[in-house]
């Protein structure tokens, strides 16, 4: 059967092969059509999708054939993919890796194959960074850091029962997971500017909505005057809504909220006043990647690290952008 | 007072009251109920809320288990039955009205009575040993709800919907209300009719039910069937808290805690014997640890920890070698004590 596959293989790459050769005198990677094989982690959040959404159509309009390939969570399908960009010989691989660890050897393969690779979104743990070109991608620190500095800005404000301290409620992300240690390390170094500020109490709500709501029932009822509520992400501020209003008090008045992504569903309560601010942590990097992607492969040289284009919102600034928002 | 000792329930109740008295002692307004906007605000309050779904899932799962069975799936037919709802009402012409609830909740429900009776057909009728059957259900269910979900979490903005799961009638939660009311038929049926003793002979020795005359293989499809009824209630019940379907989260785990809430509860995992009022009991203590961690601020990098001491810790308490081994010592502490 193997065998069978390899005939079969070898067949169709020898009549592509000829086809090629007929239809270009000059098969390589010429300036005006760039291939790229891109390697994406799955389908498994809203967030995702928006973000493959965003590759595959800029793509398009930058005029680069795209080869996209799910790899369903697991990194052994997203070697294999990897691999088969390397003997398809793309021009540039672009991925974004399920784990940290592991890449070494495949990214030798595709580096002795003089292919560039560019990381988004996520990064690899290796020391030989000359293993990739670049890595596109959001940079949670400062996305904590924004979040707590728009807080020592409007801390006062925030202050509503006016005890002179800004009593603040944390919901982290699911324990150990990146974004949350980088949102909670940058959100406390940036409050330090203002001694006002005490985180009060901090729990998990595993990223999701009702972890967020539930660790709010808790904190409504073992925290007395909460001014602000920080949550890692939208879903979990949605679910500290919930559990507000439930206390009989108005979020977004009597407890102000920040959240850090800027989904629909969250814009959508910014901009009914619910929610006081939210980072934005931009899922479409596909015009950056593109960008990037022309420019490697063109020889130029691009920055070890390029962060993504993110702004943050405040309430007016929701209103604006929700109607054109895609995710 | 050596009597009450004895029985199981009395272990897992004192459980309950100390974990409430942790609390008390931490947060003193812990048992304070007020009213708020027309309905009872409170932790207690929340707890019986929040403790609806699994103890929805903990009832099914009693049964099954009775039946010397297991249900793994019910966490992912949970997702399926908010990811059916929420899609459902997202998806029609009138979104807000009561009438699209309705048949989403009828919908939800008739498909998870579905996938129970696959669950019960694969255990019952093909003799797949129950820890395999719903194993295939556990793994394929969440994909299944991801899949009508697309991948999305699905909100929708319904009042008639929030009811469920977040609502209040007569000052009290619906969704306990509703556990509670599933919880009294259960009981009476069990109880009151020959039901419970012919499920109990089932998980003894079901081939030697079947030929005293009891029709093993419907009774284990039923319990199969009942338990996804349950599983797909909650799971209603958790979507319309948040009033959203999240195939991801929605029910993660709640088959361990459903078993934990029956274990504590003390019923048998080797079948043949089940207790509703300590599966009761063993569902509340649950959720009120769950409760406990933010209450009481233990750091979210402990929080597995300190539930895993406390769980291991109230079975060594129900455990009677444990609790033989501690009487039998006692004597010889005394002494050490006494000569130092």
């Amino acid at each position: 059967m193997k065998r069978l596959v390899a005939v079969a293989t070898s067949l169709v790459l020898a009549g592509s092969l000829v086809a090629c050769g007929g239809d270009k005198p000059k098969p390589s990677a010429s300036s005006d059509s760039i291939t790229m094989g891109f390697a994406q982690v799955g389908a498994e959040s809203g967030w995702r999708t928006a973000n493959t959404k965003s590759i595959q159509e800029t793509a398009k309009t930058a005029g680069i054939e795209l080869k996209f390939s799910d790899a369903q969570q697991k990194q052994e399908n997203q070697i294999k993919s990897i691999r088969s960009f390397i003997q398809q010989k793309v021009d540039v691989i672009a991925f974004s890796p399920v784990v940290e660890t592991g890449w070494d050897t495949v990214l030798m393969e595709a580096k002795r194959a003089n292919i560039p690779v560019i990381l988004t979104d996520r990064a690899v743990d290796s020391k030989d960074t000359s293993l990739y070109k670049t890595f596109l991608g959001s940079d949670f620190v400062v996305e904590g850091t924004k979040a707590g500095e728009w807080l020592v800005k409007e801390g006062d404000a925030a202050d509503l029962n006016k005890d002179g301290s800004i009593k603040v409620v944390e919901l982290q992300g699911t324990t150990g997971a990146a974004p949350a240690i980088d949102r909670k390390k940058g959100f406390e170094d940036a409050m330090k500017a203002n001694p006002k500020i005490t985180i009060a109490a901090s729990q998990t709500g595993d990223f999701t909505r009702d972890g967020g709501k539930k660790v709010m029932e808790s904190f409504l009822k073992s925290q007395k005057n909460i001014d602000v509520v920080f949550a890692h992400n939208d879903d979990m501020g949605l679910g500290a809504i919930e559990a507000i209003e439930a206390a009989g008090l108005k979020p977004g008045k009597d407890i102000q909220i920040i959240s850090i992504d800027a989904v629909k569903d969250g814009m959508t309560a910014l901009a009914a006043g619910k929610i006081n601010y939210i980072v934005e942590c931009n899922p479409l990097l596909g015009p950056q990647l593109m960008d990037l992607a022309k420019k490697v492969v063109a020889g130029e040289s691009v920055p070890e690290r390029v962060l993504t284009k993110e702004t943050v919102f405040d309430q007016a600034a929701a209103k604006a952008a929700l109607p054109s928002r895609q995710y | 007072m050596r009597e009450l000792v004895r029985r199981p329930l009395f272990w897992s109740t004192l459980a309950l009251l100390l974990l409430i008295a942790l609390n008390t002692a931490v947060t003193p307004s812990f048992l304070s109920v007020r009213l708020q906007d027309g309905h009872l605000y409170g932790s207690l309050i929340d707890i019986l809320r929040n403790g609806a779904p699994v103890l929805l899932v903990a009832l099914g799962m009693t049964l099954v288990i009775a039946t010397r069975g297991i249900d793994l799936s019910v966490g992912a037919v949970a997702a399926i039955a908010g990811a059916v709802a929420c899609v459902y009402i997202a998806g029609s012409d009138r979104p807000a009205a009561t009438s699209t609830v309705v048949s989403a909740v009828a919908l939800a429900v008739g498909v998870c009575i579905l996938l129970g009776l696959w669950n019960g057909f694969l255990v019952s009728v093909f003799g797949i040993q129950p820890i395999i059957a719903t194993l295939v259900l556990m793994t394929a269910g969440r994909g299944l709800a991801m899949l009508i979900t697309d991948g999305q979490i699905t909100t929708v903005v319904n009042p008639a919907f929030k009811v469920l799961g977040a609502g209040f009638v007569a000052t009290l939660p619906v969704a306990i209300l509703i556990a509670l009311a599933v919880f009294a038929v259960t009981a009476v049926l069990a109880r009151r009719t020959a039901l419970g003793m012919l499920i109990e002979s089932v998980g003894i020795n079901p081939e030697a039910s079947r030929l005293a005359g009891v029709r093993a293989r419907t009774i284990t499809w039923t319990v199969y069937v009942f338990c996804a009824f349950c599983a797909g209630v909650a799971g209603l019940m958790i979507a319309s808290n948040t009033s959203a379907a999240d195939a991801n989260n929605a029910g993660l785990w709640i088959e361990l805690d459903a078993i934990l809430a029956v274990v504590i509860g003390g019923t048998s995992l080797a079948g043949g014997k089940f207790s509703l009022l300590g599966t009761l009991v063993g569902a509340m203590f649950i959720q009120t640890l769950a409760t406990t961690i933010p209450t009481i601020g233990i750091p979210a990098e402990a929080n597995y920890l300190f539930k895993a001491v406390v769980v291991i810790a109230v079975c060594l308490l129900q455990s009677p070698r444990v609790r033989a081994a501690f009487r039998s010592r006692r004597p010889v502490s005394t002494v050490k004590a006494g000569a130092a």
